[in-house]
């Protein structure tokens, strides 16, 4: 056998292999709705029979995928900006919201006890606060008795999405944050751990840290986490109504693919730490797409529930009928 | 038919791993040429690894990783080493026969852990108590060093024991019966004898040490940080390869190919110049080429 006929032979198995799977929809990216995600898919093929098949490896990873066409979509939690959709040819609409909560491991101090004010945030992130018992924290929190210990701060190894969002928030407090997925921390004692998961653990494993993660995580692990104030000074506790409050804040528009980033809201009862996250679609499929605004659709109908449970918030009404009038002008529904 | 069959085969074989060797070099140093043209040389003392907002760019220097590799390889030989030279030596020449067969079958199922099992208990059980007594964050370059060490101690003590028990019980009794103690036995029958698989272990041990991802990824903190201190987190190059491949593109996927490539080479200089050094004038392994 010719080294051609050999790539031939490599080229219709693989036609094939693609034709057996064509019904069962890729999609890879942002690891923060990896959870919902799941939940959607599993709940979607019992109800429909159709696979969706989503792998949470990281919001870069997503658009590095769509971007070279290996999936059908792409999840991401950092919002493209309308010229570089262009560029890439992608379509992009919302499809849940999330928060980022600040868990910590502090002897005697327990859930929602640890209050953290704006400034303390900051100073803890950018290492201006080296001591728990720095007054810019301990102001906020008379009753508690911090330790004279310094804080571990706990944050991504890989370049993330949750990491964006996050520092997006600081940037919001402090201006000479800089907004990325994986920025150069500041603060005197730094541990990195790979994912949610894997800073999940280092907070749990390292006396006197503090760390941020997804909601469902410390919901799951049962961390500890912190009351965070909100742009109108309140001082707030990552609860679901207090998320669903911020996310009603969010100005989507399909003028620009629905590009905004949500966190810092409006709003008394507001959480201040939330995150919208993304599905991009490359433009020339339109067969493909339908299929998976099919799946969404399917899922802001019957999804809520579902990712209410795991701690996300479903997108409100207004916002789940502006994107279906972009899937109908883009003749993708 | 079928022994000109086997030799070519045999031939092939033989041939192949030369061949993955060049391969895999010449990919590496090809993927490498972005970031080696960017950065060159410098790329060796740059403390930085900052992509720029757009992932279209940015600097890239391996200091951090290739020192955090370094030195945790450091810290586990030093404490390996020894130690794995005490179990080899009791094994052979102190302890009876019914200690040291439970003792040999504990050491090489200790080889066997996959490595993520050793990350999880070090990060769970191991760390606190590096925390306790050395204080620091638990997680850090000297608690990757311990666990590292941990690691190959089971490698080196088996080969060890392996080379030491090829001693052959004439010399050792013959020895004996010039009034040598158990000691001088030991220092100037056995470990001679068996040099070059002591040097061996110590070899395969190192380059096992130089290039573990999994359990250090759990350790070592993954920070890009400069250490002050023995017990500050650091990453090392296996670990900023694990945690940042699946995300880089451009010139940092470049730039950790080109960090690829100085743990091929250190690893291939490390363990050439101990093969060429220690062995080249080794009599016992003349003998058996």
């Amino acid at each position: 056998m010719t080294f051609k006929n050999l790539v031939t032979a490599a080229l219709i198995t693989s036609v094939a292999l693609t034709a057996v799977h064509a019904d069962e929809l890729k999609g890879r990216g942002a690891s923060f709705p990896g959870p919902v995600y799941k939940a959607w898919t599993a709940a979607y093929f019992k109800a429909t029979g159709k696979k969706v098949n989503y792998t949470p490896t990281g919001s870069g990873d997503g658009i590095k995928s769509i971007k070279k066409r290996m999936v059908d979509f792409a999840g991401s939690d950092k919002p493209l900006k309308p010229e570089k959709l262009r560029k890439a040819k992608l379509y992009m609409f919302p499809s849940v919201v999330g928060s980022i909560v600040l868990a910590y491991n502090l002897d005697g101090v327990k859930d929602g006890d640890l209050k953290l004010s704006r400034t303390a945030i900051d100073a803890i992130f950018s290492g201006k606060a080296v001591f728990w018992d720095d007054a810019i924290i301990t102001k906020e929190n008379v009753g508690l008795t911090l330790p004279h210990a310094p804080i571990t701060t706990c944050v991504r190894a890989d370049k993330s999405g949750t990491t964006f969002n996050f520092t997006y928030f600081l940037n919001k407090i402090n201006p000479d944050v800089k907004v990325s997925k994986k920025p150069t921390w500041k603060a005197a004692k730094v541990v990195a751990g790979k994912s949610n998961s894997g800073v999940s653990a280092n907070i749990q494993q390292i006396k006197n840290s503090i760390g941020y993660i997804e909601y469902s995580y410390k919901i799951k692990l049962g961390l500890p986490a912190a009351q965070v104030e909100n742009k109108e000074g309140h001082f707030i506790n990552p609860t679901v109504p207090s998320f669903q409050d911020a996310a009603k804040y969010a100005t989507w528009t399909a003028d620009n693919d629905f590009y905004a980033v949500i966190g810092d809201p409006a709003g008394a009862t507001s959480y201040p730490i939330v995150a919208a996250t993304f599905l991009l679609l490359p433009i020339e499929k339109s067969e493909m797409n339908k299929k998976v605004t099919a799946f969404m659709e399917w899922a802001y109908i019957n999804g809520d529930k579902a990712a209410a449970e795991l701690g996300y918030v479903p997108l409100p009404a207004s916002t789940k009928e502006a994107i279906r009038a972009y899937w109908e002008a883009k003749k993708i529904k | 038919m079928g022994s000109k069959l086997f030799r070519n085969f045999s031939f092939f074989s033989a041939t192949l791993s030369f061949f993955l060797l060049v391969g895999v070099f010449a990919i590496l140093f090809s993927y490498a040429q972005e970031a080696l043209h960017e950065f060159g040389f410098n790329f060796l003392w740059t403390e930085q690894w900052e992509p720029d907002e757009d992932d279209e760019g940015g600097i890239f220097g391996g200091y951090i990783p290739i020192l955090g590799t370094l030195l945790s390889t450091i810290i586990a030989m030093l404490i390996a080493t020894p130690l794995a030279m005490g179990i080899a030596i009791f094994l052979t020449e102190i302890a009876s026969v019914n200690v040291a067969k439970p003792v040999s079958i504990a050491i090489e199922l200790l080889a066997a852990i996959p490595s993520i099992i050793y990350g999880m208990w070090g990060l769970f059980y191991f760390a606190p108590i590096v925390q306790f007594v050395f204080g620091g964050n638990g997680v850090g370059l000297l608690t990757a060093g311990m666990v590292l060490a941990i690691m190959i101690i089971p490698f080196m003590a088996a080969i060890t024991r392996d080379s030491m028990n090829t001693t052959p019980a004439v010399l050792k009794e013959s020895a004996y019966a010039m009034g040598a103690t158990k000691f001088e036995v030991i220092k100037d029958v056995v470990m001679p004898y068996s040099k070059g698989g002591i040097i061996g272990s110590i070899i395969l041990a190192l380059g096992r040490a130089l290039g573990e991802t999994m359990a250090v990824a759990f350790l070592i903190g993954s920070v890009m940080h400069t250490i002050g201190n023995m017990t500050d987190p650091t990453t090392s190059i296996p670990v900023l390869l694990a945690n940042n491949f699946a995300e880089a593109e451009d010139l940092e996927m470049s730039s950790m190919y080109f960090l690829a490539l100085i743990l091929f080479v250190v690893s291939f200089a490390i363990i050439s110049t101990a093969k060429f050094y220690f062995l080249g004038r080794n009599p016992s392994m003349k003998k058996v080429k």
